[in-house]
Order: C-alpha cells, then sequence, then structure tokens
C-alpha cells in the first residue's frame, strides 16, 4: 500500500518527518518497506538568479550571466522572452539530466558559451506553459534545490499491510493509527470541505428500491449484503485539478478524468471501492445485482472479454451484466468524454464470493483485493455522500438522488477481555485503565461486564478481532513491543526426545564429511515418465512434475550439471526425503542417504601424478562406513544384490544391517562425457516418517506410538594382547566360480579361536595361475591368549587347513 | 719417544678432530673419519696409543690418562656426528619443504546445514530437543490446525503445491507444532527443522523448496517477554554479542501476537546501508505467542497453557552469511561452491 505523506498530513497535521513517520509505523502498526520521493527527477536541479542578460543580435537568444550559488557567474544562452535581471528561476547545471531524458551539455551557440538552462514549466514536466522560463516568486538564496523552493515533491511510503488488516489499505486507516499514536485527533482533508450538497430524493428498500426512473434490485442478498446508488446528472467529464492529479499520482494511480478520480480518490483515501456508470448506457436505468447466467460474458475495462459462470456474481441492467461485482466494470457502461449522467455504485459485497469470482478469472483490482479482505460496511452510506459529492463539485454536476438497496450491517460481536490475561500474557504489569486507553484510542468500544473483565467491540472497520488475544496484540503493538520486557528466565526442561531419524541423519552426515563428501541439498523433483511416482497435482513448471523417490537419481543429475561445467572428481551425498507412492496413504515418506562417487580417489600429489579413480570397492567401503555409522554395533553386510531392482543404478551389492535389506550399493549410468570416469552410486534408508495422524483434530493422544529411539549399544572394551602373535601367507588357487567369502568362511571355521586376523592382500591371474581359476592370497594371524604359540603348532595348523579347504572346497595352494 | 711427544702426538689429533668429524657429511664420510682417527687397525690414535710401550715407566701413567681423555672426546664427537647424520638422513638430497604436503579429499556440510547445525547448538544449550515431521502432510495439520481462515488471502501467502485433496507439501515446518503438541505432555520444547515447499518459481530469489527452522515453547506461564528473551538471546549468540533486537507486529494466522523480529545490521552497526536498505535493520524471524486456537488443535487447554514459536529460513541467513547472490547455487550442487565450505 503506498501512502502519500502529504495526503496522510491532510488526515492528521502531525509534525513527523517520513523518516519518523516510518519508523512509528513499523514500530507499531505495519512495515514500511521504503520511502521514495515523487519527482526524484528535480533533484538535481537548483533555482539561479540571473545577474546580467543582453540580447544577441539578430536572435531571439539572450546571453546571461547567472548566479547559481556557486561562487562564480555563469554564463548561459537563453532563447526565453522573458529573461529579468534580478529574478529567480530553475536551473540546470551541464550535466543535468532532463526530464524529457536528455542531458544538459555544455556548448557553444552563436559563438557564446552556455553552461546550463534556465528552464520553462514544461521542461520541467509541471504543465503545459512554455511561453517563458518560470520566474520564481522566492526568497531562496541562488543553489537551494528547486525541490526546496517549489512544493513539488511528495514522499510515499511503501507500507506492506498483511492479510488480516485491510483496513489499513487507506489513508484515513493509516490515520486513525497515527491519531492513537500521536494523540492528534483526525480529521477530513481540507479538499472535502465543500462538497455538492446531499440530494433530497432518496429511496431504499430490503432487495428493491427505485426513484426518478432509475431501479436497484439485489437479487442475492448473501453476495451483495448492501447496494447503494447515487444518481448524478448534468456531468462535465474533463481533467482533474492539479491537487486531486497529486494525490493520485503519489499513489501510483493515473489521473484519467475528473469522474474516475473521484471514485479513484475514495479507493486510496477511505479503502471504500466505487464504480462509475454511464447512466446513460443501462437499459431502463436499471441496476440488477445477481449470479452471472450460464454462458453470459462481459468485455472488462481492460479489454479482456470474461467468461462467467453461475457462482459469479455480477450487476447487470435490465438486459445484460455490464460489471463483475466487486471486480471489474465493463467496458460499455464506461464513463467517456461524452457521458452526462452518471449511476455512481458504493455497495458491499461478500468476500468469499468476491475472492471466488477473481480466482476464478485469473485476475485482481484494486476493489477486489479490498472487498476479498473485508471494507468498513458501516460507512458504505457516508462514502456514497463523500465520493458523490466530490464527483459533483468536480464534474460542475448535481447530485440527484441515492437509492440504499439492503439491510444495514449487523453489529458487532464483543469480545470478553480478562484484564489481568494481558499482564499475564504479556509478563509486563499493563493497568486495565491503559489497556482502555490504548484500545479505545483506535476505536474499540469498552465495558467492564464484571470484575476486571469487559466486554470489547470492534469497530466496523475491524474484522480480524474475534478473541481476546487480537486484542491483546492491539494492546502490545500500540504500546510497543521493545517496551515489553525481555528477561531471559529458566524453564521446565521439555518432555520430548530428539527425533531418532534427526540423531542417525547427524551421525551419516558427520561419518561422510569425514570421508571427505560434499552435502548437497538439490531439488526433490524429477521428471519422469511413468505414473510409479508421486506426481503434484498443479506444479509451477511442467518439466519435474514428479516428487522423486531415488536419491542418486537426483545427485546423477547433479552429477551431470558438474560434469558439464568440466568438473568431474566428485563425492556428493544428501540425506533427504524420498517420497514413495502409497495406495492406501497417497504418500509414504522414508529419510534417505545417497552417495555418489566420480573420478579420482585422491587429489594430485606431485608423488602420484595419476592417482587411481574411484571404483567398486570404494563404495563398497563407503557403504560399510555409512551403514555402521547409521546403525552402531550393528552386524553391516554387502551381499549379492539379486532380486535389486535396476533403475537409476545397476545393483552390486544389497545392503544388510543385521539380516535387513537397508539399501543397495551399485554403478550409475549418466549422460557424461567420454572423459566421464565410471560413477558409484549408495542409497540406504534410515528410516520411515510417518504421516499418520497423531490423534483426531481437538485430541491429542500421549500414548501415541513413538518412532524407536536411534540404535546404539556402547561398543566393549577387548583386552589388549600381553602374548605375541604369529602368522603365515596362504596363496590359495580359488576357482572364478568360487567366492572368497566361502574360502574365508571355511578357513575361519578351520582355523578355531586362535585366528585373530584373515587379511586378503592379493589377486593374481597370469603366468602359473591356470585359466578359469585365480590366485588369492591371505595373510593369517594367531594368537594365543596365554603363552606364546610354538613354531610346531603353527604349522600343524597350516597343513591341516590345508587337507580341510582340498577336501571342502577342491582349493590347493598356488606353488611357486 | 719422550712424554713430551706423546702428549703432543695426541693434543695435535684432538685439535684436527673436531673440524674433520664435522665436515663428514654422510654415514659414509663419517665412518671413513672414524676408522682414521680411532679405527681398530688403522686408527691414528691407535697408533699413537702403540707407542705408549716406548714411553718411560715412570710417565706411562700419565701418558696413558692422556690418550684415554682424547679417545674419550673423539667417541663423544663421534657420536653426536653419528646421530646428526642419521636424524637427517643426510645421505640423499636435502627435502624442498615448499613442495605441497600430500592432502586428501575434503568433505563439508552444506552451507544451509551448517546454519541449521549452528541454531540447534544454540537451542540445546537452553534446553530445546529436535522434532521432525513429514513433508506430504494432510492439510488440516498444515493449515486448519494453525488457524489458517479457510478461503483467505491469508493462504496467498502459502502459494501451495497439492498432492491430492487433502495432502499437500507443507508450506512450513508448523505442522510439526501440532504434531508434536498432541504426542507430547508440555512443557514442551523443540526446534523443527525441516524441507519446505511452496508453488514459487526458481529464481535468484525464490526456490520452490527450501530449508526452514522453527522454534516452539509452550508451557504454563510462558509470556511475550520469554519469546523476546530467548530470541534476542540468540541473536546474540548467532550474530554477536554486540547485535540488537527490533520486533515490530507482523500477521501468521497462528501466533498472536505476532511479531516479525530485525537485528541490527551487521555490516553498518546499524547506521544505514544498501545491505539493510538504510534502515539499519535485517530482518530474520517470523514469532509470536501461540495462537491458543492451535492449543486447542492438539486437545490442550488454551486458558492453562501459552507458548510462543518463531520461523526462519537458514538460507536466506546463508546467503546473506556468506554473500551468496543467487539462491540457486545452493541447489546446484557444483562442487566447486560445495568445496569452499571443507574446514
Amino acid at each position: 500500500m503506498n501512502i502519500s505523506h502529504s495526503w496522510l498530513k491532510a488526515f492528521v497535521p502531525h509534525t513527523l518527518t517520513p523518516e519518523q513517520l516510518r519508523d512509528l509505523l513499523t514500530a507499531h502498526v505495519a512495515t514500511v518497506e521504503g520511502l521514495s520521493r515523487t519527482r526524484a527527477d528535480l533533484a538535481p536541479f537548483v533555482v539561479a538568479r540571473v545577474v546580467e542578460s543582453e540580447k544577441i543580435p539578430d536572435t531571439k537568444l539572450s546571453f546571461n550571466k547567472v548566479d547559481d550559488g556557486t561562487g562564480t557567474l555563469l554564463e548561459v544562452v537563453c532563447g526565453a522572452p522573458n529573461v529579468t535581471v534580478g529574478t529567480i528561476y530553475p536551473f540546470a547545471r551541464s550535466g543535468t539530466l532532463m526530464p524529457a531524458g536528455f542531458t544538459i551539455e555544455k556548448k557553444k551557440i552563436r559563438g557564446f558559451t552556455s553552461n546550463g538552462m534556465l528552464c520553462s514549466a514544461r521542461e520541467l514536466g509541471l504543465g503545459e506553459e512554455h511561453d517563458g522560463i518560470l520566474a520564481l516568486d522566492t526568497d531562496a538564496a541562488p543553489g537551494t534545490p528547486l525541490l526546496d523552493v517549489l512544493p513539488l515533491s511528495d514522499v510515499v511510503l511503501d507500507v506492506d499491510v498483511l492479510p488480516n488488516r485491510p483496513d489499513l489499505l487507506s489513508h484515513l486507516g493509516m490515520a486513525r493509527e497515527v491519531a492513537a499514536l500521536t494523540g492528534i485527533a483526525h480529521r477530513l482533508p481540507e479538499e472535502l470541505d465543500t462538497l455538492a450538497p446531499v440530494p433530497t430524493l432518496a429511496a431504499s428498500g430490503a432487495s428493491e428500491a427505485s426513484v426518478g426512473g432509475v431501479t436497484v434490485r439485489i437479487e442475492d442478498l448473501t453476495g451483495a449484503p448492501r447496494y447503494c446508488a447515487v444518481v448524478i446528472r448534468g456531468v462535465k467529464v474533463g481533467p482533474s485539478p492539479e491537487w486531486l492529479v497529486k494525490r493520485l499520482e503519489a499513489v501510483g494511480s493515473r489521473s484519467i478524468n475528473n469522474v474516475v478520480d473521484a471514485t479513484n480518490y475514495v479507493l486510496h483515501g477511505f479503502g471504500q471501492p466505487t464504480h462509475a456508470f454511464d447512466l446513460a448506457k443501462l437499459s431502463r436505468q436499471t441496476v440488477v445485482v445477481r449470479r452471472a447466467k450460464a454462458g453470459e460474458t462481459l468485455v472488462t475495462l481492460d479489454g479482456a472479454e470474461r467468461k462467467l459462470t453461475p457462482e459469479m456474481l455480477v450487476i447487470a441492467d435490465a438486459d445484460r451484466a455490464i460489471a463483475i461485482a466487486g471486480v471489474m466494470g465493463g467496458r460499455d457502461s464506461e464513463v467517456t468524454d461524452t457521458t452526462t449522467d452518471i449511476l455512481l455504485e458504493v455497495a458491499s459485497f461478500s468476500a468469499p464470493l468476491v475472492r471466488a469470482t477473481r480466482r476464478a478469472l485469473g485476475m485482481s483490482s484494486d476493489a477486489s483485493y479490498r472487498f476479498e479482505r473485508g471494507i468498513d460496511d458501516v460507512a458504505t452510506g457516508e462514502m456514497s455522500r463523500l465520493c458523490a459529492g466530490l464527483m459533483a463539485r468536480l464534474a460542475g454536476a448535481t447530485v440527484e438522488s441515492v437509492i440504499s438497496v439492503g439491510a444495514a450491517p449487523a453489529p458487532r460481536t464483543a469480545v470478553s477481555l480478562d484484564a489481568a490475561r494481558v499482564s499475564r500474557l504479556l509478563g509486563d504489569s499493563i493497568p486495565a485503565t491503559e489497556t482502555r486507553a490504548l484500545l479505545t484510542g483506535i476505536g474499540f468500544a469498552m465495558v467492564e461486564a464484571s470484575a476486571g473483565v469487559y466486554a470489547v467491540t470492534p469497530p466496523s472497520w475491524r474484522h480480524d478481532v474475534t478473541r481476546d488475544v487480537d486484542l491483546i496484540e492491539d494492546v502490545a503493538r500500540l504500546r510497543g513491543y521493545d517496551r515489553l520486557p525481555d528477561t531471559l528466565v529458566g524453564a521446565r526442561p521439555g518432555t520430548v526426545p530428539d527425533h531418532p531419524l534427526h540423531v542417525v541423519s547427524v551421525r551419516v552426515r558427520d561419518a561422510l564429511t569425514a570421508a571427505g563428501l560434499l552435502e548437497t541439498k538439490p531439488l526433490p523433483y524429477t521428471r519422469s515418465d511413468d505414473d510409479s511416482l508421486v506426481r503434484v497435482d498443479n506444479p509451477l513448471a511442467n518439466d519435474e512434475p514428479f516428487l522423486r523417490t531415488s536419491l542418486v537419481e537426483t545427485l546423477s543429475r547433479r552429477a551431470e550439471y558438474n560434469l558439464s561445467r568440466m568438473q568431474g572428481n566428485l563425492r556428493l551425498f544428501e540425506v533427504g526425503t524420498s517420497f514413495i507412492k502409497d495406495g492406501a496413504a497417497l504418500v509414504r515418506e522414508e529419510i534417505r542417504v545417497g552417495a555418489l562417487l566420480m573420478g579420482l580417489r585422491r587429489p594430485v600429489h606431485f608423488t602420484e601424478p595419476q592417482p587411481p579413480v574411484f571404483d567398486a570397492w570404494d563404495a563398497k567401503a563407503l557403504a560399510e562406513v555409512m551403514a555402521r555409522a547409521a546403525w552402531p554395533g550393528a552386524r553391516v553386510a554387502l551381499v549379492n544384490p539379486e532380486g535389486e531392482a535396476a533403475g537409476a543404478l545397476t545393483p552390486l551389492w544389497r545392503v544388510e544391517v543385521d539380516g535387513t535389506r537397508v539399501g543397495v550399493v551399485g554403478q550409475l549410468i549418466l549422460d557424461a562425457p567420454a572423459w566421464a570416469a565410471a560413477t558409484f552410486g549408495i542409497e540406504l534408508t534410515l528410516g520411515e516418517m510417518s504421516a499418520a495422524y497423531v490423534a483426531a483434530p481437538g485430541t491429542h493422544n500421549y500414548d501415541a506410538p513413538r518412532p524407536a529411539a536411534a540404535a546404539g549399544a556402547p561398543l566393549r572394551y577387548v583386552p589388549l594382547p600381553v602374548t605375541p602373535a604369529a602368522d603365515f601367507d596362504l596363496a590359495l588357487l580359488v576357482p572364478d566360480a568360487l567366492a572368497a567369502a566361502e574360502v574365508e568362511a571355511v578357513i575361519r571355521d578351520a582355523s578355531g579361536d586362535m585366528l585373530e586376523r584373515l587379511v586378503m592382500f592379493d589377486e593374481f591371474r597370469g603366468t602359473g595361475v591356470p585359466a578359469g581359476k585365480r590366485s588369492l592370497a591371505w595373510r593369517l594371524t594367531f594368537r594365543h591368549p596365554e603363552r606364546t604359540l610354538r613354531d610346531k603348532e603353527i604349522d600343524g595348523r597350516r597343513s591341516q587347513l590345508l587337507k580341510t579347504l582340498e577336501q571342502k572346497l577342491n582349493v590347493v595352494p598356488r606353488t611357486a | 719417544m719422550t712424554l713430551d711427544d706423546f702428549t703432543s702426538a695426541c693434543s695435535a689429533l684432538a685439535a684436527e678432530a673436531p673440524a674433520r668429524i664435522a665436515a663428514a657429511d654422510s654415514l659414509d664420510a663419517w665412518t671413513a673419519v672414524r676408522n682414521d682417527l680411532v679405527g681398530r687397525t688403522a686408527g691414528r690414535l691407535t697408533a699413537i696409543m702403540g707407542t705408549l710401550g716406548e714411553i718411560p715407566k715412570e710417565d706411562r701413567r700419565v701418558a696413558g690418562q692422556a690418550a684415554n681423555a682424547v679417545k674419550v672426546e673423539l667417541e663423544r664427537l663421534l657420536d653426536e656426528r653419528q646421530a646428526e647424520l642419521a636424524t637427517s638422513r643426510g645421505a640423499g638430497p636435502q627435502i624442498d619443504g615448499t613442495m605441497p604436503s600430500r592432502v586428501t579429499w575434503q568433505g563439508a556440510r552444506h552451507p544451509v546445514t551448517l546454519v541449521v547445525d549452528e541454531i540447534i547448538e544454540i537451542f540445546r544449550e537452553l534446553g530445546f530437543t529436535v522434532a521432525l515431521g513429514p513433508e506430504a502432510e494432510h492439510a488440516w495439520y498444515n493449515f486448519g490446525a494453525l488457524n489458517f481462515p479457510a478461503d483467505h488471502p491469508a493462504m496467498d501467502l502459502h502459494d501451495t503445491l497439492y498432492l491430492g485433496k487433502d495432502t499437500v507439501l507443507r508450506t512450513h515446518t508448523s505442522p510439526v507444532q501440532v504434531r508434536t503438541l498432541q504426542a507430547y505432555p508440555p512443557p514442551v520444547r523443540v526446534l523443527i527443522p525441516g524441507t519446505v515447499h511452496r508453488r514459487d518459481p526458481f529464481d535468484a530469489s525464490h526456490a520452490p523448496a527450501f530449508a526452514q527452522v522453527e522454534g516452539l515453547v509452550v508451557d504454563e506461564g510462558i509470556t511475550f517477554a520469554d519469546l523476546k528473551a530467548t530470541l534476542s538471546h540468540f541473536a546474540r549468540r548467532f550474530f554477536g554479542a554486540g547485535t540488537k533486537t527490533r520486533f515490530r507486529p507482523s500477521y501468521f494466522p497462528f501466533t498472536e501476537p505476532s511479531a516479525e523480529m530485525d537485528v541490527s545490521c551487521g555490516v553498518c552497526g546499524g547506521s544505514g546501508c544498501s545491505v539493510c536498505k538504510q534502515s539499519g535493520w535485517i530482518e530474520i524471524l517470523g514469532s509470536g505467542l501461540v495462537h491458543p486456537a492451535v492449543l486447542e488443535s492438539a486437545g490442550l487447554d488454551s486458558t492453562r497453557f501459552t507458548g510462543w514459536a518463531f520461523g526462519l529460513g537458514p538460507g536466506r541467513t546463508a546467503l546473506a552469511r556468506h554473500g551468496i547472490p543467487d539462491i540457486r547455487i545452493l541447489y546446484d550442487s557444483d562442487v566447486r561452491f560445495l568445496e569452499q565450505f571443507s574446514r
């Protein structure tokens, strides 16, 4: 909402500077987002006195010496006939940008140098006057900014009015607040002191009334509880006076003509939307407020043809719709230069109906903006008198009659306020007398119903006050939030434990950043060819209307983005939500962690100019790190991925924790350039985020099932060895079809408790190894907890082990 | 051979040896010097001591002591030098310490996570725990339970992505307020981080999905003063001890009174600059006393319990804190951006 400083001052004769007003409104009413000056383009202009002037022969030009306050007289050539020595004029120094868009340059004219321009009214954009330069009647010293001499500029406050306070969408509304805050009473602006007289002809009715041949009928009293029509005759449509043009310009509304400007003046000044119809164009001089008929259309003021439906409320004449109620008028009945008789509409329309209508039509207007938030429905009578009076005065017309249809608004319901609760909620002792003074100051009526409890009736312009806390907010803000105390006091500990999925997410994130991965937070939307994903009903862009299920798919797109920027060494992860289509509940959500590896395993170093790239074994290791971080102490196994569906990822391993599937490791297929390295992905499900109702609305259920606490039994200490270890290596010829894990299982089983460690350290194929086999080498470390192992024991074990391997697996040692 | 000859031979050796030992610049050179000086077969001191028998008997004790002193001294010097050479591994060239270290890839939390984590850390000190909730949410939790008037312009502030008639992508983390109050009895002191969705175009200053952090306190006797005190404390911890706060009227359907909190501009200190649009203040968060209707949504007695809540967008805070000009950079996941946050 644009608020003009000077217009507001016409309502409240305050003495605040624009900056003080900004701070006052921001602290107590609504935030002022910014201050701007109208005619800021005139800021560089100064006033200057002509000190000498002589005609340049054979031209209309004069050569002048001008004092612009800089101490040096400037030589200026001027083409105006009225240059007078000793007079002060608006002056543009060379370099000044003129309102017309060109810059004044220092130049030579007829051999004379000109260092600037003395300006006419038209050159300053102050009217059409161009017979000569603008003589200023002022005592101001040369060099004074022009805007300090001429009251051309206004300051506009950009106020952020929130949906609960439509009463602030006018200068009157702001004036009420400023009056309450400053203690200066507000009044009607002087420009409204001499309005055209009230007509003697009047008619009213519950749903229909007519007088002087003009009829008004409301067919939908819910949609339009009150409709006031004023007939104005003998209108001379023409330009508006200067003061009105300036008022409207300040709030960003262009002057159109005196009739339309009068309606816009009432809109921005008082918050009441009105509309002027050309009465001659209304069939049978009749106005009907009704629902639109199916198939009915209307060309609105903006030239668009609107298709109407019976859900919409329209204003019609005897034949057809002429306006969309509360939204926009029709072009056919609009006021033109030839209009002589006007029907002025000042009405109150249903907020939900205006909202539904303008949404269905996909449009919005200053009028609909106010109607859907709520106007002061008690003020329509006064507003019709005021708007018609102004319009008639401006257009030299006569107000002929007023036709009022509909019922008076129901009185507002009082809200009960316990004065003690004001102090209890705000944490400060606020006497009831102060509460009363603050609330009555902005129009509330307060009656003490019982000791300390008041019945507080809101004024007709306030629609947001239905409970005591609404009143307490008004008390708090008028008093000033900054005046309320802010002492930090102790608190009782809460009953809510950390959500286990938060705890797990933090642990996994820490493990991954420690492992050198970079956290991402990409958009969780995706595209899809089929309907297996959750679809957004009303996506903004149609290219990604689905919610993703797979985090590695999202990461793959981010990897491709990096590749397109020549970045091929990627270690990305995300902890985020996976949306799974679920028949019954619509959506099932899992919190997952996804990771992606691509490119160099280590940064290049001069000792290793070509480091290896990430391979499947890095992915396997990282999956183990992730799973152990998420489920500390649990048994993590990466197993054959049989049965895992291939999606964004071609599975290499299934990740199991204590025998339960938690995710998958695999290779990712990207849209990648030839130079990109192989890409690996890991995706684990950390847990499910339930969206079920905790309890029925309006109830609680402290016994509701809660998510299980995050896993994590404390680790057990293993005593450090006190005896020496003995080790030996085994190189075995293992058929390709035999899994290394099976060989390891046999080795462990045959070695007994004393096997402390079993590490595979080599794989070899080639010379000396038969085709279809590979040589796998393990180091076995044995230790007896109490004594040193003898060489003989170790040799015995080795022979026993080889025998078992040969018997059980037909695996033999590789001979050198 | 006289005692004098013997002792002067010893002295000469003792005078010459230190320079030679010091000059040995490798273990091989050291071995050669040692063999030459004190070697058991060809050592010069060994040779000198071999002449001890030629000295008159009465002088032998003195001569022997002199030779032994030289021997002890030389062996000390040799040991020292050997230790020096061993440490510097004098064999091979000196290393050039200006060459780069062998680094590993450094991981990093996302800048938005850094902000969220810091907020959680500050509120943990005040006894807050972390609550979570779903992103695909019942319309009732997202709007109805939070006192949004049906079909009201207040809804225009939450341009909503729908998944069905009564299911939305939550437009704020506030639904978790009601979920938490339904599941746990007061006193409740929780922080609620999470992703929220709005039907906003993806441009330099908007994203359709973004992070939010919400705080909620509900107990008996909670006041607006508690709200101001706690949030001002948070601002001083997060933005610096000298930070001033300002509260101004605002509107959220689920709080009453509602307040927007600003902090004094950290760039100009409050005098006005381009960052704070000349106001001296930076908008940080929305807050207010929990609306009684919200408490009633969770079956609480709103005459007995009161509370306060706040919500802020850590994404915007991250942009301001790190001078990131375009919000899309947070989502692009360019590794060169993400790596800037590794420490």
